[in-house]
């Protein structure tokens, strides 16, 4: 039995429909990316799992006791509540010290507890956020954008800690993103999504089919190929630690700033 | 003990704040000053209505304010923005309570100590009043405590922790109904906004954790009511002006060490450039 099955899911919001027939399955320990363009429900399908929002139709199912971690998109916290980093891991339940001190390590940023949530730089708090989602033993992680914001080095950074956070709990991570160039060399399977799924599968098969291409032009796929080209290189390292320079298209694939 | 009016005010002020401060501080945090003056002014209404009904005067603002503030919550998204509608809905809801209290011919009643409060005139009833709901707003808030902070983070964010955002709403709509129609004699419709809001802002410089906050709302709070009362004995000035007056002195030294503390916290944090 998959971790969590979604059989033909229709959402609306306000009377527009935002997602029609979506028929999705995950497994234990794959990372799936969600990709599309603005508007085609991503955020909406992640709400739905986690039953923010209601499903018109269909049948969403999670493998029983499934333990959702969830990583908003952006979280903005009012200046006039104060809260050290510690007391938001705790909420809405406590979590012993041991276990805070391990999470802030998994997510990087140890010793950060007695900091005030609000003097952190954007790329901390995202890793708290991340920390909060780790705290729960999630058996599937959902990110919503979580590298919003964040510059080239602390994308990989994030998403080389998504891997290894992967790793160590066995989860299964759902992810969106903009950021295709990162996001090829991190997931299983892509999830090409424009209200319907438009294609799934492995990295290389989306970029290949013709729903994808028309989705996002025939640029996008020139400057995946390019950049895919230059990683296939033989003395390319997909693992150092600086992540290569975008190719020239790849820029236009991205979030405004 | 009891049977001293000055005792008598200072308990019920004592009650009205330390229930007024938790929940204040969620008035702040969540931005619903306004909302807070929605319900409060509709309060009014409440009292013209159980005149008219010769209900209980604590039942029918009670209920009133209810209803003001589930309506504003029903509204909300449909098409004003939020403080519009607050705006709108807070200031109507005073003008046709005020409109319905001028229908009670034969009923004498003394709008001023509904607008303002008339805390030495609360009786030992009264009292008990207060106490209950002051107890009960305690309690709430307090149970809910986790939620109501999760909830108040984020929605979503609740939401995927297994905390229904709505509930809490419904929660904190609830207690503030509650805290109206209990401080409506110690404050009035009028100033029951400033005892919420006026202790939490003057509290937040000071504090890093929620609770803090929550705490020193409370004593602050309590020591804005009671000084309140005293200096309007001396003065010789309406109560509870006064203790408003008093909660928004406190709130200006308060912002004041504020400012100060943070130019001493620069001051010794800038030579390393490390915060």
């Amino acid at each position: 039995m998959p971790l969590l099955s979604i059989d033909d899911l229709h959402v609306a919001l306000g009377g527009r429909t935002v997602l029609e027939g979506i028929d999705l399955h995950l497994d234990r320990g794959e990372i799936v990316t969600l990709v599309g363009p603005n508007g085609s429900g991503k955020s909406t399908l992640l709400r739905t799992i986690i039953g923010a929002v209601a499903p018109a139709h269909g049948r969403l199912v999670g493998h029983p006791g499934l333990t959702i971690g969830y990583v908003p998109q952006r979280l903005a916290i009012d200046a006039t509540l104060p809260m050290t980093v510690t007391r938001f891991l705790n909420l809405p339940r406590r979590h012993p010290p041991q276990a805070i001190r391990q999470a802030l390590e998994q997510a990087c940023v140890p010793g950060l507890g007695r900091q005030q949530v609000t003097d952190l730089s954007g790329g901390q708090f995202q890793r708290i956020l991340l920390a909060r989602a780790l705290l729960e033993k999630p058996d599937l992680l959902l990110l919503d954008e979580a590298t919003q914001g964040l510059d080239h080095r602390g994308t990989a950074d994030f998403y080389r800690q998504i891997a290894c956070v992967r790793r160590e709990l066995g989860c299964a991570v759902l992810m969106v993103s903009h950021e295709l160039h990162v996001v090829m060399r991190a997931s299983d399977r892509v999830v090409c999504l424009n209200r319907h799924i438009c294609c799934q599968g492995t990295p290389e098969r989306v970029l290949a089919s013709p729903a994808y291409q028309a989705l996002f032009g025939p640029d996008t796929g020139d400057a995946l190929a390019f950049y895919r080209h230059d990683h296939d290189r033989p003395d390319s390292d997909p693992s150092a630690s600086t992540p290569t320079p975008p190719a020239a298209g790849t820029t236009r694939l991205e979030t405004a700033p | 003990m009891l049977d001293d009016f000055l005792v008598r005010a200072a308990l019920a002020g004592l009650g009205v704040a330390l229930a007024a401060a938790p929940l204040g501080c969620f008035v702040v945090w969540r931005r619903m000053a306004y909302f807070g003056d929605a319900t409060a002014h509709a309060a009014i209404l409440g009292v013209a209505l159980s005149l008219l009904l010769s209900t209980s005067i604590f039942a029918g603002v009670l209920v009133v304010s209810l209803l003001m503030a589930t309506l504003v919550s029903l509204l909300s998204g449909r098409g004003y923005a939020m403080d519009t509608l607050l705006g709108v809905m807070a200031h109507s809801a005073l003008a046709f309570g005020l409109v319905a209290v001028s229908f009670l011919s034969g009923v004498r009643i003394d709008l001023m100590a509904y607008l303002f409060g008339d805390i030495l005139a609360v009786g030992k009833g009264d009292l008990a009043l207060i106490g209950t709901g002051a107890l009960l707003v305690v309690s709430l808030v307090g149970w809910r405590w986790s939620a109501l902070l999760t909830a108040t983070l984020d929605a979503d964010l609740a939401r995927a922790s297994g905390v229904d955002p709505k509930r809490e709403q419904l929660v904190l709509t609830l207690s503030l109904a509650i805290v109206v129609a209990v401080a409506l004699k110690v404050v009035g419709v009028l100033l029951i906004a400033a005892l919420l809001i006026i202790p939490a802002a003057a509290a937040r410089p000071f504090c890093r954790t929620p609770e803090a906050m929550a705490l020193l709302a409370a004593v602050i709070g309590a020591t804005s009511t009671t000084g309140g009362l005293q200096a309007a004995y001396w003065l010789d000035t309406p109560t509870g002006p006064t203790i408003v007056s008093f909660a928004a002195i406190l709130f200006a030294l308060s912002s004041l060490a504020g400012q100060f503390k943070r130019r001493i916290v620069r001051a010794t944090s800038s030579p390393d450039g490390n915060p």
